[in-house]
C-alpha cells in the first residue's frame, strides 16, 4: 500500500501498511481506551469506550474497528469523546459487582482502570443486577458471570484463535450470558482449556482456578522463561509467590505463541512442587532404597562406572540423555560420556521419535530440521498436513495452521488413518492404513509429474537425480496407491494438484511418518515432493517436522546421539573428532556408539553393564516394554536422574534428585531451530541439583576435569566447538532467542533453511519403493493398532499425571475404536477390553468414535496402568533404528 | 435458565432432520430455516437432532445452541399438550398482563416457559398476538381469549383441563 499520513491530537503519523486508527494511535504513544479488543481478535466495535473523533464523520468513530486513512484528523481525547466514554464505562458498572477488594483480577482489570481513570465510585444508572452462582466445577477455570461484561472476548478468541467452539453468547436482552451449550461443563464440551478466554478477559469472570487465593498481582514474582512440554517453545511467565508457582501466563508480545497457550503450558506446573519429587540421592542395599549423601551416590558411581569399564570396556556402558533437560545438559551429558566414559554409546529418545527425520532431511537436504518456521504458515498458500495430530500434540501449531486457513484462505490437506480435528478443517481429508505413506506420496507425484505440475526450474537448477525419482514413482498410479492406502484415485488427484499449484505449500508432519520401519522411506518421501514442486527455502513452504518435545532438537543438536558430535558434526570424521579431542583435551572413541533400542538389546544380552540415564523413562517411553523391564533388571548397573522416582528410575542402583525446568536456567531449542532462554524462577525441592552439576561431579570423581559455573558458561563452549551455534552466545539470546544455523556473532540467524542452496549443495532426489509395516493384520490379529498422544497428557505421565485438573480431564487411558468394529464385537464406550498382540496384553476403556476409521484401534501410550507400549512393536527401521510405533496387529475382546 | 439436556434423544428417528438438512445442503446462511423446520416436524429441537444439525452443516453446537436460545421462536423442550401463549405487547401489557401470567403460573405451578410436570400445559410469553382491542389476551393453541382478568384466565385454562380428562 502506499504509505498514508493522518494527524491524531495534532500529531502526524505515517503508515505504510493498513492499520486502525487503534494501533495507529499506539504507535504515536497515544493510548485509546478498549475493553472488547485483543490484538490477537478481529476488530470488533461493540464496547464504545474506544470512540474517537474523526473530522468529518457524523458521529464518534470506534479506534478499534475503523481503519485509519490518509488526510484523516483524528482527535481522542476532547471533553465529548471524555462523556462518551464515561457513560458507557458507568452503563456496564452499573450492572458489575464492586467487589474489587476481593477480586483475584484487582490491578489487572480494564474496567477498574477505566473507572479509576473517568472517577467512577458508583453508577448514577440504577436499575436491575445479575445474581448468578460462579461456576466452579470446571477444571482450571472459574467463571463468575456476575462479573461478565459481554464484550464477547472469550467466545471470540474460543472460535477465532482456538477454533475450539465451546462457548458463546446464549439467551437475549438482559438474559443474555456467554455459556456452553445447555450449560454443560466445560469438560463436556469441545472446550480444549487453553485458558485463552481467561488471557483476554478484561475483567475478572474468567480466573485461573488455581491461582484463587494464592496471592494479590502486585505480589507475585514474574519469570519470563520457555515452556517445558513440547517442541513448539512457548514463551511464559511464571508468578511465583513466596517460592512457589501460583500460575502462569504468557506476554502478548513475546515469543512464538504470542500469549496463547496449550492446557499444559499454562496449567500443567504442579508436578514441580508435587511431594513426590525426589529431593535427595538414593542408594538400593538390599534390594530397598536408602537415602544417601551426595557424596556417597557421588563416590559409588564413579567407582562402579570405573570398574565396568576397566572389566569390560567402555563399550560396556552408556547413556541415554534427555529431551526434557537443556542444551546445556545435553552437551555435558554426551561429554561426560564420551570424553569421561570414552564411548559413542549415547542416545535419546529422539530416537524414537524424529531419528528418521534426522536421518532423511540430512541426506536429501543437508540438513534434519524443520526448514522453516511457525510464523511462516501464515505465508502457506495450501498446508499438507500428513501424520501429524497437530492440535493435540503441537496446540500452538494447530492454532497458526488454522488462522492461516480459516483467515487467510490457505488450503488444508490432511492425510491422517484418523479423522482428527485437524480433519474437520481440510479442504481434502483423506485417510490413509497406517503404513502406506510411502505410496501416497509417491502417488501425489505422479499424479504430479503425469499432469506437468511439477518445477522445471527448481528441478534442473536446485536438485539431482530427478530421472530416478520419475521413474520410479512412475508405478504409482493414483489407483495402484488406492490398493495400497485405501485413498481413493480421485481424492489423490485433487490433493496433488492442490498442493502443486498453490504457490507456496508446507508439508506438516510429525510421528505418523517417523515412526515406522519405513520412517526415513516416508521422511524422504516428504522431501522429493517438496523438491518436485520447489516448494522449499521460500516463505510459506517447507518440510516441517514438528518436534515432540521441548528440547528434542537441541538434545539432536548437542550430540546426544550416537554418531555426532553437536552441531552433527560426524564422529567418524576425523578432522571433527580432532577438533573436539584437542577442546576437550582428550581422546575420542571412533567406532559408532548404539542406540536406544540397541542399547536395551545389549543389556539384554549382557554386552551393556551399565547404563546412565538423565531424565528418560524408556519403562513407558520405548516399544515392547517387557523387554525393556528384563534388559533394565540384568544390569550390573543402572543410575538414574530425574525429578521424580519413575518406573525406569525404580530398577536403578542408584537415584539422582534433578531439578525442573522452573528451577533452572539454560537455554531449550524448539522445532523451529529457535535457541531459547529457560529461567529460575524458585529455588530446588530438597538437595536435588542441576544435571550438569551431577555429571561434572562424577566426571571429577571419574578423573575426567569438567568444571563450570554456570549454564552460561557451558553455551559459551558449545558455541566454540560447534559451527551452527557459533553466534549463540548468552548476551545476544534476549527474549526471542536465535534460530540456528547462526554461525558468528553478527549473524541475525536463519528462519528458512535453504534459500539459495542447499545445505548439501543440491538437493537429492531419492528412489523410495513401497514396502509394507512389519506386521500387517491377520485372520488371528485383525486389527491394526496406532498409537500417540492426547492434548491433555504428555509423555510418560511424569509431569501431566501430577497435576490434578489434567488428569480430571482425561484420567483413565481409553482405547479409541470405530462404530464398524465395537458393533462387530459388541462393545460400547466404556466397556473394559482385552487388547493383546504378539508382545503382550493389557487392559482398558473401550471409547467408540468417530475419530477412529474401520479396523485401526488409537490408544494412547502416557498411563502406566494400561501402558500401549507393552504391544507395541519393537521392529525398527533399518536406518534410523526408529521402532514401528504406529503400526502393529491387535485383537481385542470384552473383557467383562 | 439452562435447559436440561433431553433425556428422550436416545429415541428420536434422525431421518427427517437429515432430509431437512439435504434439503438446504450447499445454500449459505440456512441455519435458521433448517431450525424452523426442525422444530415444525419434531415441535420442538431435541439435542440429539441438533448434534446432527451440528454435525452435518459444520456449525458449531455452541453457535446452535446461541441461536435456539436467541429467537423465542425455538423451543428447547417438548411442548405441553396444550400452549398458552400470554400476550405481553404494549396494550396487554397496560391492561394488566403481568398478572394474567402470575395468576396462569399459580394455577399451573409453573414458571414462565416451563410445562407442567403431567405435560398437559405449556406456558409461555409473546411479544405480541396483534388483536390489541381484546387485551389483554391469551391464546390457547389456535384459540384467542381476550377481555380477561387473572381469574377468567385460569378458568379458561381449567376448560382445556377438562376437556382433555
Amino acid at each position: 500500500m502506499t504509505e498514508i499520513t493522518l494527524s491524531i491530537n495534532g500529531e502526524e503519523v505515517s503508515l505504510d501498511k493498513e492499520m486502525t486508527i487503534l494501533e495507529a494511535a499506539s504507535k504515536l504513544g497515544v493510548e485509546i481506551p478498549t475493553l472488547c479488543h485483543d490484538p490477537r481478535l478481529k476488530p470488533y466495535g461493540a464496547c464504545r469506550v474506544c470512540l474517537v473523533e474523526v473530522e468529518g464523520a457524523r458521529a464518534p468513530l470506534p479506534a478499534c474497528a475503523t481503519n485509519a486513512a490518509d488526510g484523516m484528523v483524528v482527535k481522542t481525547d476532547t471533553e465529548e469523546i471524555h462523556r462518551l466514554r464515561k457513560t458507557v464505562v458507568e452503563l456496564i458498572i452499573s450492572d458489575h459487582p464492586l467487589d474489587c477488594v476481593t477480586c483475584e483480577k484487582c490491578g489487572n482489570c480494564a474496567l477498574q482502570d477505566l473507572a479509576y481513570k473517568y472517577d467512577i465510585t458508583e453508577s448514577e444508572f440504577k436499575g436491575e443486577k445479575h445474581s448468578l452462582e460462579p461456576q466452579e466445577d470446571d477444571p482450571f477455570i472459574h467463571r463468575d458471570l456476575d462479573k461478565c461484561i459481554l464484550c464477547g472476548r472469550c467466545v471470540r478468541i474460543c472460535d477465532e484463535v482456538e477454533h475450539a467452539f465451546a462457548i458463546d453468547f446464549n439467551y437475549r436482552g438482559f438474559k443474555t450470558q456467554i455459556g456452553t451449550t445447555y450449560g454443560k461443563s466445560l469438560k463436556d464440551t469441545t472446550c480444549e482449556f487453553c485458558g485463552q478466554c481467561i488471557s483476554t478477559c478484561p475483567v475478572g469472570a474468567l480466573i485461573e482456578k488455581p491461582r484463587l487465593d494464592k496471592g494479590r498481582l502486585w505480589e507475585l514474582e514474574n519469570t519470563l522463561t520457555t515452556c517445558p512440554y513440547c517442541g513448539v517453545g512457548c514463551t511464559l511467565e511464571l508468578q511465583t509467590n513466596n517460592g512457589e508457582i501460583v500460575n502462569v501466563s504468557a506476554p502478548l508480545d513475546i515469543g512464538v505463541n504470542g500469549g496463547n497457550l496449550c492446557v499444559k503450558g499454562r496449567f500443567g506446573y504442579d508436578f514441580v512442587s508435587s511431594t513426590e519429587r525426589l529431593k535427595t540421592p538414593l542408594i538400593k542395599k538390599n534390594g530397598e532404597f536408602q537415602e544417601a549423601s551426595w557424596d556417597e551416590a557421588i563416590k559409588l558411581i564413579a567407582g562402579r562406572l570405573s570398574d565396568i569399564k576397566k572389566k569390560h570396556g567402555p563399550d560396556s556402558i552408556a547413556g541415554l540423555a534427555s529431551a526434557k533437560c537443556t542444551n546445556e545438559e545435553n552437551y555435558i551429558f554426551q561429554k561426560f560420556i564420551r570424553a569421561a566414559i570414552g564411548t559413542n554409546n549415547v542416545d535419546h529418545c529422539a530416537r524414537l521419535c524424529h531419528s528418521s527425520t534426522v536421518a532423511g532431511l540430512a541426506t536429501a537436504f543437508g540438513s534434519g530440521a524443520m526448514t522453516n518456521s511457525i510464523s511462516d504458515f501464515a505465508d502457506s498458500k495450501a498446508i499438507l498436513i500428513i501424520g501429524s495430530n497437530t492440535s493435540e500434540a503441537h496446540p500452538i501449531i494447530h492454532i497458526e495452521i488454522l488462522k492461516a486457513v480459516r483467515f487467510k484462505d490457505a488450503k488444508l490437506i490432511v492425510i491422517d488413518p484418523r479423522e482428527i480435528k485437524m480433519s474437520k478443517f481440510a479442504d481434502i481429508s483423506l485417510h490413509q492404513r497406517p503404513g502406506s505413506d510411502v505410496a501416497v506420496l509417491n502417488g501425489l507425484m505422479n499424479v504430479i509429474i503425469d499432469e506437468g505440475l511439477e518445477d522445471k526450474n527448481f528441478i534442473e537448477e536446485r536438485t539431482e537425480h530427478f530421472e530416478a525419482l520419475k521413474k520410479n514413482v512412475a508405478n504409482y498410479t493414483p489407483e495402484k496407491v488406492e490398493e495400497i492406502s485405501g485413498i481413493p484415485a480421485d481424492g489423490l488427484r485433487s490433493a496433488a494438484r492442490m498442493y502443486a499449484t498453490s504457490g507456496a505449500s508446507s508439508i506438516v508432519y510429525s510421528m505418523g511418518i517417523t515412526q515406522h520401519t519405513t520412517g526415513t522411506d516416508n521422511v524422504l518421501s516428504t522431501a522429493n515432493l517438496a523438491m518436485l514442486t520447489g516448494n522449499i527455502g521460500r516463505p510459506g513452504t517447507g518440510v516441517n517436522p514438528l518436534r515432540g518435545q521441548n528440547n528434542v532438537q537441541g538434545a539432536c543438536d548437542m550430540g546426544s546421539l550416537p554418531n555426532v558430535y553437536s552441531g552433527y558434526q560426524k564422529t567418524d570424521d576425523e578432522s571433527s573428532r580432532n577438533k573436539l579431542e584437542e577442546a576437550w583435551n582428550t581422546d575420542l572413541p571412533t567406532n559408532k556408539g548404539l542406540t536406544v533400542v540397541e542399547v536395551m538389546n545389549g543389556g539384554a544380552s549382557g554386552d551393556v553393564k551399565g547404563v546412565y540415564i538423565m531424565g528418560e523413562n524408556p519403562m513407558l517411553s520405548d516399544p515392547d516394554v517387557s523387554h525393556v523391564e528384563k534388559a533394565l533388571e540384568k544390569l550390573e548397573f543402572l543410575v538414574v536422574q530425574d525429578i521424580f522416582l519413575t518406573e525406569t528410575a525404580a530398577f536403578a542402583d542408584v537415584v539422582l534428585p534433578s531439578v525442573s525446568f522452573a528451577e533452572r536456567d539454560g537455554t531449550f531449542t524448539n522445532t523451529e531451530r529457535r535457541v531459547q532462554r529457560i529461567r529460575k524462577a524458585v529455588e530446588p525441592v530438597g538437595n536435588a541439583k542441576e544435571d550438569w552439576k551431577t555429571l561434572c561431579a562424577v566426571s571429577m570423581a571419574m578423573g575426567y576435569e569438567m568444571l563450570y559455573e554456570s549454564a552460561d558458561e557451558i553455551l559459551e563452549e558449545i558455541a566454540s566447538v560447534t559451527p551452527s551455534y557459533g553466534g549463540i552466545t548468552p548476551d545476544r539470546l534476549g527474549q526471542d532467542g536465535l534460530q540456528w544455523p547462526c554461525p558468528t556473532s553478527d549473524h541475525p540467524g536463519t528462519p528458512i533453511l535453504h534459500q539459495e542452496k542447499f545445505t548439501r549443495g543440491l538437493g537429492k532426489f531419492h528412489v523410495v519403493t513401497y514396502r509394507p509395516p512389519a506386521e500387517e493384520p491377520d485372520a488371528e490379529y485383525p486389527l491394526i493398532l496406532t498409537t500417540g498422544r492426547l492434548l491433555n497428557q504428555f509423555h510418560t505421565g511424569t509431569m501431566t499425571r501430577k497435576t490434578e485438573g489434567l488428569d480430571e480431564i482425561y484420567p483413565v487411558a481409553h482405547v479409541e475404536i470405530s462404530r464398524f468394529d465395537a458393533k462387530k464385537m459388541d462393545i460400547k464406550t466404556g466397556n473394559f477390553v482385552n487388547l493383546e498382540t504378539r508382545r503382550g496384553k493389557i487392559k482398558a476403556k473401550a471409547l467408540v468414535t468417530d475419530k477412529s476409521r474401520k479396523g485401526v484401534v488409537f490408544m494412547p501410550f502416557h498411563f502406566k496402568e494400561a501402558a500401549a507400549n507393552i504391544l507395541t512393536n519393537p521392529a525398527l527401521d533399518p536406518i534410523a533404528k526408529i521402532p514401528e510405533f504406529k503400526v502393529c496387529a491387535l485383537k481385542i475382546s470384552k473383557a467383562d | 435458565m439452562t435447559k436440561n439436556c433431553d433425556c428422550q434423544s436416545e429415541n428420536i428417528d434422525l431421518k427427517p432432520a437429515l432430509d431437512i438438512i439435504e434439503s438446504y445442503r450447499g445454500k449459505d446462511g440456512s441455519l435458521m430455516p433448517i431450525l424452523q423446520d426442525v422444530q415444525s416436524i419434531y415441535g420442538y429441537l431435541p439435542e440429539t437432532v441438533l448434534g446432527t444439525v451440528s454435525k452435518e452443516t459444520n456449525t458449531p453446537m455452541s453457535r446452535i445452541y446461541g441461536i435456539a436460545t436467541f429467537y423465542s421462536q425455538f423451543r428447547l423442550d417438548p411442548v405441553g399438550e396444550n400452549l398458552i401463549r400470554v400476550c405481553h405487547g404494549t396494550a396487554c401489557h397496560v391492561s394488566g398482563a403481568e398478572n394474567i401470567t402470575l395468576a396462569l403460573e399459580t394455577e399451573l405451578g409453573v414458571v414462565d416457559g416451563d410445562t407442567t410436570e403431567d405435560k398437559q400445559f405449556t406456558l409461555e410469553s409473546v411479544a405480541c398476538l396483534g388483536c390489541c382491542s381484546l387485551a389483554p389476551v391469551i391464546m390457547v393453541n389456535e384459540d384467542t381469549h381476550g377481555n380477561l382478568t387473572p381469574d377468567k384466565s385460569k378458568k379458561v385454562v381449567k376448560k382445556y383441563e377438562q376437556r382433555e380428562h
